[in-house]
């Protein structure tokens, strides 16, 4: 089952062409990892793929249902109270983070899926409960985010993106703000995800960790796609900018 | 006169000063949110007039408006002005000018909070006043406390502005008493009174600050 289909994605802001022609489909349990230089356009994938902004042109298209479809020129949302739900097929984490400080961890994690989803507190609460034990946090529920190293915060907002269910879960870059310790402990919680079988698209610049744990690697350079393959063929690339690239991190 | 029979008189005048100062704080403080949105609202012309009202309010003499907020009624209707608006114009005026301090109190408070913090919700699925009730506003309200005490401070004391209108709040009896008396010592009371009220509004706003200082 495809969860995530998005078909020639272009997305301009003002003269800068950030993203040219993207295309990518992803199914149930895979985990797709999006590397290429700063710039390229990686980012914007993701941020598109969660609405946060609007494509140009494109389809996106979620569990085969249309949030946006193409007319040949530009893409067509649908409007707001049907792109509602739409919501819920995805959850993103952020590279800085983002908690909400003057919420309690446990508060962070509940409140969505209390206010949103209308899921009874008790519920949430135990939703929760399962996410932090399952996240090495269980004596953190009643932390605040300021309390917590920028590895615990991590994974606290993972388990923020899991409270509400999501069918897929996007991460930007989500160790870039952190020291190669907490990076680790991070990179473990993702590798348990993929383990779970979570389907997700991880946006990165850890190569290791990208080629030990995804099924798909893009690669990605000015807006297009180079080169989309397994991790043995992205780190045995026959392209030249591509094993330059994963050479300068191997080094 | 007695020190006790003048303290009497000037009693009055200070629950007269307390109404002008709480009913101040209950319209304005509210009345500033709306026109902080209007004033970063994406309507290019809803966006001049808050940031027209705005320079005219603190551009002008609060004296000033409040005279013109009294006389607008006769000259601009022609209404009859009846005693009793005195009050209420001293209010509407206070509350308009304070507005206008507030907005922009609000503005750089509500522009300081990272927009991370915006996208979050929306990713999570709150709506857009989900997200400025729960996630926006109360950061928004520990950021901007220090501002705000310094208006409600200045506040209290503008209160005796509102002698213009002839509104016998206390600083206008202790300087009839004063005169009548020919002694300073009403002044005196009035000083004390004013230092009093604003060591309570401070103390009131620190704890306010200590109450949220939870988090960082």
């Amino acid at each position: 089952m495809e969860i995530l289909k998005i078909n020639h994605m272009k997305k301009s802001f003002g003269d800068l062409n950030v993203i040219k022609d993207f295309s990518l489909s992803v199914r149930e349990g895979e985990v797709v990892s999006i590397i290429g230089p700063s710039g390229s356009g990686k980012s914007t994938i993701l941020r598109c793929a969660a609405m946060l902004e609007r494509m140009d042109d494109g389809d996106l298209i979620y569990m085969g249902e249309y949030a946006a479809k193409s007319d040949g020129r530009v893409a067509w949302y649908q409007p707001g109270k049907e792109l509602k739900k739409f919501h819920h097929y995805f959850g993103l984490v952020f590279q800085n983070f983002n908690l909400f400080p003057h919420y309690s961890v446990m508060k962070n994690i509940t409140d969505a899926p209390i206010s949103v989803d209308k899921v009874p507190k008790e519920e949430a609460r135990q939703r929760a409960r399962a996410l932090l034990a399952q996240l090495g946090l269980s004596d953190k529920e009643n932390a605040y985010p300021y309390q917590l190293s920028g590895g615990q915060q991590q994974r606290v907002s993972i388990a923020r993106a899991l409270a509400m269910q999501p069918k897929i879960l996007f991460f930007d870059e989500p160790t870039s703000a952190l020291d190669p310790e907490l990076t680790g402990e991070v990179l473990k919680v993702i590798k348990q995800l993929a383990q779970e079988k979570m389907t997700m698209i991880i946006v990165t610049h850890e190569m290791q960790f990208a080629r030990e744990l995804s099924d798909r690697i893009v690669f990605m350079e000015n807006g297009v796609v180079v080169q989309d393959g397994t991790p043995d063929e992205i780190f045995n690339s026959a392209n030249e900018r591509v094993r330059d690239f994963i050479g300068k991190f191997n080094a | 006169m007695s020190f006790g029979i003048m303290l009497q008189q000037l009693a009055t005048g200070m629950i007269v000063t307390g109404e002008i100062f709480f009913l101040t704080l209950l319209f304005s403080l509210p009345l500033g949110l709306l026109i902080a949105f209007g004033r970063m609202a994406k309507n290019p012309v809803v966006r001049s007039v808050a940031k027209f009202y705005i320079s005219i309010m603190r551009g002008t003499p609060l004296m000033l408006q409040l005279i013109v907020v009294y006389f607008a009624p006769y000259y601009v209707f022609n209404l009859k002005i009846g005693s009793a608006y005195r009050m209420i114009a001293v209010i509407l005026g206070f509350s308009l000018n304070y507005a206008a301090y507030f907005a922009e109190i609000y503005r750089s408070g509500i522009e300081a909070i990272p927009v991370g913090q915006h996208e979050a919700a929306k990713v999570l699925g709150f709506t857009k006043l989900q997200t400025f009730v729960k996630i926006i506003l109360p950061q928004v309200i520990k950021r901007i406390l220090p501002p705000v005490t310094n208006e409600v401070i200045t506040l209290v004391k503008d209160t005796s502005l509102a002698f213009v209108l002839a509104v016998a709040e206390m600083f206008t009896l202790a300087k009839q008493v004063a005169a009548a008396q020919t002694t300073v010592l009403p002044l005196m009371v009035a000083g004390l009174f004013y230092y009093i009220f604003n060591l309570l509004v401070a103390f009131a706003m620190e704890k306010l600050e200590k109450k949220l200082s939870y988090y960082r």
